[in-house]
Formats: structure tokens, sequence, C-alpha cells
């Protein structure tokens, strides 16, 4: 099949950046997104043109590397689909296909399609994690778990942290992300001793990178490639220990 | 970036965090539903004989502690229901300086997308609806009687631009309501797999119902149901 792709291409950091038109001819039905994108790029590359920068490692969809709007949705907006894992017999003959980096303040774009999201590192480092002696792994179940919980955690531990859901949001909020990652650990009880701190922590960094509020719309939960719920950022809103101000 | 983001985490106080001026617009925001409700059971008397809404309006200023009570909660309630919106709005705005080319909306609805609109557009009405109908200033329909709001309401209607506005700013209302109504559950920590959909519909039928309650009245002295005495 042949697409038309209107990609944004942006030297770096400092350049205005514009849409640039592709013809894209040759396009087979089992190659999945970024496949195609590579088959462009060296197409490019032998023409002597710059290839297309875009974000991706695992190409299985679990190291949340990859992402971009495809028409306006976040990884294309197919249900629990990271743009990896989105084939191209979703497409048709003739499709015409809008490609943009995620735009947010806190995600600068380095490069084309590829951003900074080192802004969700800094909001883990602030307290996404439990502070435990390092050593040899405990044993399996030495800390028993409730099942309801475990379910619980996992869900919101599913989070891969590409950033589509603040891509996705009208405000460009890190609620979903943010949510996720207080609500996994708050259920487990290794979470406990910090859950305090780390909620209060990590809701100043999100604001401090320039994230903003989440305004209950829902955009993230239905662009978020592993279906993480807003339930998870009820979670964060009702922590007495976000809203209170002091520190435990 | 928020005033917050700088302070020491033992100083951070809730209402500089998003999280918590989120919360200040679910509480505000409630109050502000509990008067809408109340205002539209008063208002439904006008379709009891005239002496019934003058009377309970004489009531309802009899007890000048509860009156200004009132006035000063809903005042504040307002006051600070606006601070936070504008103080997020200057969030949201600085949060993605460049749009995108193209965005769809996947799941949102309008009335969630649309709060920052009907918000300001309702405000203007209830600046309009007091001069309107409590201080009389603006009464274009006829003469303005503080002892007789049975007539003041009839006649201020009669004018048909003061009821497409007020038609108008009930439809705004009843969409910010929808999004407001469920979404001040979220904002304070409740969201439920069962319980959060059936918050939502309720939220739509309830945000309709006042809606509908409200625009009778115009369509009523315009369509000569209810007639100045």
């Amino acid at each position: 099949m042949k697409l038309t792709l209107h990609v944004w291409r942006q030297k770096n950091a400092e350049d205005r950046g514009r849409m640039v038109r592709y013809e894209v001819p040759g396009v087979n039905e089992h190659m999945s997104f970024l496949e195609m994108l590579d088959m462009l790029n060296e197409r490019l590359t032998e023409k002597g043109e710059d290839p297309i920068a875009f974000d991706h490692d695992c190409r299985e969809g679990i190291c949340g590397m990859c992402g971009m709007m495809i028409n306006g949705k976040a990884h294309g907006g197919f249900k629990g689909t990271t743009v990896c894992q989105l084939h191209m017999r979703h497409f048709k003959d003739g499709d015409e296909l809008y490609l943009e980096p995620w735009r947010a303040a806190a995600f600068p774009v380095v490069k084309d399609l590829a951003v900074d999201r080192s802004a969700f590192d800094r909001i883990i480092a602030a307290g996404g994690f439990i502070s435990v002696p390092t050593g040899s792994p405990p044993d399996g179940n030495a800390i028993p778990v409730p099942k309801e919980d475990a379910d619980l955690a996992m869900d919101a531990a599913a989070c891969i942290g590409c950033g589509a859901c603040v891509a996705a949001c009208p405000n460009a909020a890190a609620a979903l992300f943010v949510g996720a990652k207080i609500s996994h650990l708050a259920h487990l009880p290794q979470g406990q001793p910090e859950r305090k701190r780390r909620a209060l922590a990590m809701v100043r960094q999100m604001n401090r990178e320039g994230f903003a509020n989440c305004s209950n719309i829902g955009e993230c939960e239905a662009a978020c490639p592993k279906q993480i719920k807003l339930e998870v950022i009820a979670q964060t809103n009702e922590r007495p220990e976000t809203v209170s101000g002091g520190v435990g | 970036m928020s005033a917050a983001a700088n302070l020491p985490l033992a100083q951070l106080r809730f209402w500089e965090t998003t999280i918590g001026k989120k919360a200040i617009m679910a509480v505000t925001g409630f109050i502000l539903f509990g008067f809408v409700v109340g205002h539209l059971l008063g208002n439904l008397q006008i379709y009891l004989p005239p002496e019934k809404i003058n009377h309970y309006s004489e009531a309802l200023r009899s007890v000048p502690v509860l009156l200004w009570g009132a006035r000063i909660t809903l005042l504040v309630s307002v006051c600070l229901h606006i601070w936070a919106s504008f103080a997020l709005w200057m969030l949201q705005r600085a949060a993605r300086p460049i749009p995108y080319v193209k965005k769809s909306n996947v799941h949102s609805t309008y009335a969630s997308r649309t709060m920052m609109w009907s918000g300001p557009i309702i405000l203007a009405f209830v600046i309009f609806h007091l001069l309107h109908f409590t201080f009389g200033v603006v009464h274009p329909g006829g003469p303005f009687d503080e002892h007789n709001v049975y007539n003041n309401v009839v006649t201020g209607f009669q004018f048909w631009p003061a009821s497409l506005f007020y038609i108008i700013a009930m439809i705004l209302l009843c969409y910010h309501l929808y999004h407001g109504l469920w979404s001040m559950f979220q904002s304070l920590g409740y969201s439920h797999p069962v319980y959060t959909p059936w918050i939502q519909r309720i939220a739509k039928v309830v945000a309709i119902l006042i809606a509908v309650g409200y625009i009778s009245i115009p369509v009523s002295v315009l369509a000569g149901f209810i007639k100045p005495v």
C-alpha cells in the first residue's frame, strides 16, 4: 500500500521545526509502524537526506521508549497498543497520516519525533521508589500480600512510562503516570513506610516540571497502552498525605 | 511552574499543589451546586399562586444573619472556585506551548473540555441575573418592585432577549454540572469501577433536570402560561 505521511521535522531543540510531507509506496501490511518508518528512513538515507529520528528500543511493547502522535492520537489510538506493536494492516492504501512528537513543555523535542522524558525520571527520583537494603533477593512470599492488593499494585505497575498520558491530555498533565506510581507502591507493604513523603514529593516534582493539573477528562486512560485506569489518579487525590502538607 | 514547586516538602500547603486546587474546586463546586438546587426549588414556586413566592422571598430576607451568612458563603465559594480554576488554567496554558497540528479527542466529553468556556459565561450570566432580579438595576421588562418577586420574574422574562440569555446560560450550566458533579468525586479521591459510571449517569440526569427546571420558567412566561398580576 501507499501512504502519505506528514512528519514533524526538527533538527534540534533550538530549531523551530515544521511538518514535511513524504510519499511512502510499497508498505507491507505485516510491517509494524516503526518498520514502516525504518523503510522510509532507509530510502531517505539512500537519497542523502537526514532520516527521521524517533525513539524505540524493545519493539515488543514493554519498554516504554517508543511513542508518537498518529493523526492526533497517542500511539495511534488503538486499545492497549504501543506504536511498535501497531501493524500496518490497520491502515489502508492512500491513508494520510500526521506524525507528531509528544507535545508538552515538560517534554522538549530532542529531534523530530524524539522527546526528552527526563521529567518522568526526576519524578521517580523524587519519591517513586522504596528504600531497602540491597543484597540477595528476598524469599518469595516472605511478606504476604493480599491478592486484591497485589492485583491493584500490578495493574498500576504495568505503567511503562511512555508518556502517552501526557501527550493525550489537553492539559499535558502527568496525573496518570504519577498516580500509577503512587498507587503501585501504596498497595504494597514495602511501600508503606515512605508513602506520605513519596506522594507529596512526587506531586511537588510533577508541579515543578510544569505538568498542569488533571481535569478528569479521561483522554489519558484511553491513550494508555497499558490501560492504567483513572482510579489511580483518584488514589493520588485521596491520600491525605498529598494534601496535608506535613511529612512524616 | 506553580508557586509550590520550590517549597520544602514540610512547608508545602495543599492549596499550592495542583491536587489541592482541584480539591478546592470540588468543595466550592459542591457548595455552589447546593445553591443551584435550593434556588431552583425556591423558583419553582412561581407555578403556585403569586403570594407564595412573594412570601418565600420575604421569609428569606427576614433573618439577615442567615441571608448574609449564605451570601458570604456563596461569594467566598465563587471567588475560590474562580481563583483555583484560573490558576490551573494558567498552568495548562504553559504546559503545552506548542499545540498539535492534528489532535483528536478519543474519550473525553464535550462538557469536560469546555469547562473553561461554560464557567466564565455562567459567571457573566450570574452578574446580569443579580442586576436583573436581585438589585433590579437592569430590568428592561417593566418596573421593578422589591416586594413583588412574582411580577419581577414575569415581566423580566417577557423581555425575550433576557429569557434567551437565561436559557443559554442554563444549557451551559447543564454541561458544567454534568462534568463537575462526577468530577468532584474523582478530585476528592473517590473512584470505583462500578459506582463511578453510576455517578456519571446520575450527574447527567441531575444536570439535565436542573436545566429543564430552570428553563421551564422563562418558557412558561413567554408561552403565556404565567401572567403578571
